[in-house]
């Protein structure tokens, strides 16, 4: 087990109340291993990773409770000298937006070098050379041309290398990549999945992979983690997720997305999930998908479910499994 | 479902821009370099092409709200960008555009009511009572309450927001609805609804759309035929079980393989090559896919491939296969 979250909750004390960004997360991953983390925005898998990474903006934010040990060590116990040392080198983030996560005015080589320089404690020119083999890695075209460039001066899926270069560059147990080919093309998105998936298997990282997207989960994920409103409300292996889906949110997931080999016509409609996803600061007592579950019973108004395990290594977190 | 409602010919779109942030040259962007297309009265057309490739564009001309370098585009025969006056403000009238962000396209400062029915007022159809008639029928039909009509956009969810624009554009009771992206900014389980009320509305209203998207399971779901493009033109236009049955082009070959599909058990193969940056300045003389095309045969660089009809309205720009 290389992380183990356990009983991990974020929340924002915000005008309008407190906001359980996450909410009593029970997770983990072995090494080598793809978590794919998948819901629907605002659910709370950015707040997730940053979680992780201690990255939290305190105030508003803050880790009220949980677990988050890596490697044998609790995250959540370190002060923050020691948690620099970890973020950036044995665990590293690939943020959602990578134009905002790159600094405008600093080349491309420098970027890397500095994060390699502070970890590794390589010279400059060591360092230059580290990050040149790092961007061929990722399959930059040109390196060499690409270190001196300025971010505006690279295409979205080139600079989403560049975030994946330097992520990788101190050799990181774990990466965590948020939605990292959310904004990109479906060709490039193929490239950067297919990218993933090579340095996963060359270099033995385990990645959480976040998005919203199940195409990408069945693509790239061995384990997957459904969210809604803050909770896991199903954990089970791709496999088994795609065959039996047990939770009725990622049953309707499944089925309100267009396929590209279903049957076609004028009055072939999709299958909806009705109402939408509501508001985490006034969340209904029970289970939280209720009002849009076709299966809601008196108890799911009243308590709310557990994540269970309820067929083999499937966990879901719905009334209806309970006998 | 033979009618031409709109006869776009030969429109091109150039903007003129610097190749660098600090390079001296100018060089110009071929937006929309070519488009030939004509849309029929009822159907759905879909348009799909990565990022840049000019989608945008040719909605904006279409709508009038850009003149064009060169080209012609006709609806109900008449040249549009000819139109002027009470004709000019007829024809906006009869298109109209949904946009992707319903965020950024509803005014935060106007109630849901006052949005759906401007253009009412605009048009100075019916009195201060019709029109609340009016909207009140059009929210029932989107599937918004009356209710609603008083709260601003901040207090609708996404989907919802995307109902206001949605209804804002039907009121008026257009013949053509151009949807750029519409659903790509909602969540997944909104993307179904909106889908759904487009489909039903148009049944409804005999509504004509062209609808844009990068999604290709998205516009395999509602259109009846679809127009690949590529760099600013047309590079294949079928039927569109035709188009995901029997690609022709070989960059609709490879769009179709990058569709990551929802089936652990299909991983599939991949046709992905490198891309280049999008070929802002693509030379005349050549097929601008070329560089990276698989198929390519010697004329490839010598000659720009037309769009031609391979039988069954089955039409391909592409040297390759022929
Ligand atoms: N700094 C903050 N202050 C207040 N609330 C916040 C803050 N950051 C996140 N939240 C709230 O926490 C919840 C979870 O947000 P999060 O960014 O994790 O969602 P997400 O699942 O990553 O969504 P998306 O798919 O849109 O990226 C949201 O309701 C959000 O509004
Ligand atoms: N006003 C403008 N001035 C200069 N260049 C422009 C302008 N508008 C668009 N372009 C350029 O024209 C090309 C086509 O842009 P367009 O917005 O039509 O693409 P698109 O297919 O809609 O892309 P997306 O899928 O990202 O929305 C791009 O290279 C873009 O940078
Ligand atoms: S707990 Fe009840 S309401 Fe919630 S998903 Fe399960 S059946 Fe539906
Ligand atoms: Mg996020
Ligand atoms: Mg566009």
């Amino acid at each position: 087990m290389l992380l183990e979250i356990k009983d991990l909750s974020t929340h924002f004390h915000t005008d309008f109340g407190v906001i359980k960004a996450v909410d009593r997360v029970d997770l983990s991953i072995d090494e080598g291993d793809t978590l794919g983390v998948v819901g629907e925005s605002g659910c709370g898998k950015t707040v997730l990773a940053l979680s992780i990474m201690r990255l939290i903006p305190t105030p508003p934010g803050k880790i009220v409770s949980g677990n988050v040990i890596f490697n044998g060590v609790d995250l959540l116990s370190l002060d923050s000298a020691e948690m620099r040392k970890i973020r950036g080198k044995d665990i590293s983030m690939v943020f959602q937006e990578p134009m905002t996560s790159l600094n405008p005015v600093l080349r491309i080589g420098d970027q890397i070098t500095e994060i390699i320089k502070l970890h590794l404690g390589l010279g400059r020119e060591e360092a230059m050379a580290r990050a040149i083999e790092m961007l061929s890695l990722v399959g930059m075209p040109s390196p060499e041309t690409a270190i001196r460039n300025y971010p505006h001066q690279m295409s979205g899926g080139m600079r989403q290398r560049v975030m994946i270069a330097m992520a990788l560059c101190c050799g990181p147990r774990l990466m965590l990549a948020d939605e990292p080919t959310t904004a990109l093309d479906v060709t490039i998105q193929a490239q950067i999945l297919e990218l993933i998936g090579r340095l996963k298997h060359d270099i033995g990282t385990s990645v959480i992979l976040i998005t919203h997207d199940l195409g990408v989960i069945a693509e790239a994920a061995e384990h997957v983690a459904v969210m809604y409103t803050g909770q896991v409300v199903e954990y089970a292996s791709v496999e088994n997720l795609f065959a039996t889906p047990l939770h009725p949110y990622t049953v309707g997931l499944m089925e309100s997305i267009p396929k590209i080999d279903a049957p076609w016509g004028r009055d072939v409609h999709l299958k909806v999930i009705p109402g939408a996803v509501p508001s985490l600061d006034d969340l209904p007592k029970g289970c939280t998908f209720q009002d849009r579950c076709a299966h809601t019973m008196q108890i799911c108004r009243e308590k709310e479910p557990q994540l269970k395990e309820y067929m083999p290594k499937h966990r879901v977190h719905c009334w209806l499994y309970e006998k | 479902m033979t009618m031409v409602l709109v006869d776009i010919q030969g429109i091109k779109k150039y903007y003129s821009a610097r190749a660098e942030l600090l390079a001296k040259e100018q060089v110009s962007v071929k937006a929309v370099d070519g488009v030939s297309l004509q849309v029929y009265s009822g159907e759905t057309l879909g348009l799909v092409g990565e990022s840049g490739c000019g989608k945008s564009t040719l909605a904006r001309l279409i709508m009038r709200l850009d003149l064009p370098t060169a080209g012609r585009i006709f609806f109900e025969g008449e040249n549009i960008f000819k139109l002027s006056g009470k004709d000019l403000k007829g024809y906006r009238r009869k298109v109209q555009i949904i946009f992707q962000d319903p965020y950024a396209s509803l005014n935060p400062r106007r109630t849901a009511g006052s949005t759906i029915g401007e253009p009412l007022l605009i048009n100075q159809m019916y009195d201060r009572e019709g029109r609340a008639l009016e909207v009140a029928r059009i929210m029932d039909v989107v599937g918004l309450t009356k209710e609603q009509k008083g709260r601003y956009p901040h207090e609708f969810s996404g989907g919802q927001r995307q109902r206001i624009g949605i209804a804002r554009a039907i009121i008026l009771k257009p013949q053509l609805i151009v949807a750029d992206e519409p659903v790509s900014a909602l969540d997944v389980s909104i993307q179904a609804q909106i889908l759904n009320l487009l489909k039903d509305l148009q049944k409804e209203f005999n509504l004509t759309y062209i609808f844009i998207s990068h999604d290709l399971s998205v516009v395999r779901h509602v259109s009846d035929r679809i127009a690949v493009m590529h760099f600013g033109r047309i590079v294949e236009l079928a039927e569109n079980r035709e188009l995901y049955e029997h690609p022709l082009h070989p960059y609709t070959v490879e769009l179709l393989s990058a569709v990551p599909a929802p089936d652990p058990g299909r991983k599939k193969e991949r046709v992905i090559r490198e891309r280049e940056v999008t070929g802002a300045t693509n030379g005349q003389g050549k097929c601008p896919f070329h560089p990276r095309c698989p198929v390519r045969v010697e004329v490839c660089e010598k000659d720009e491939p037309e769009l031609t009809d391979r039988g069954g309205g089955h039409f391909v720009a592409c040297h390759g296969d022929a």
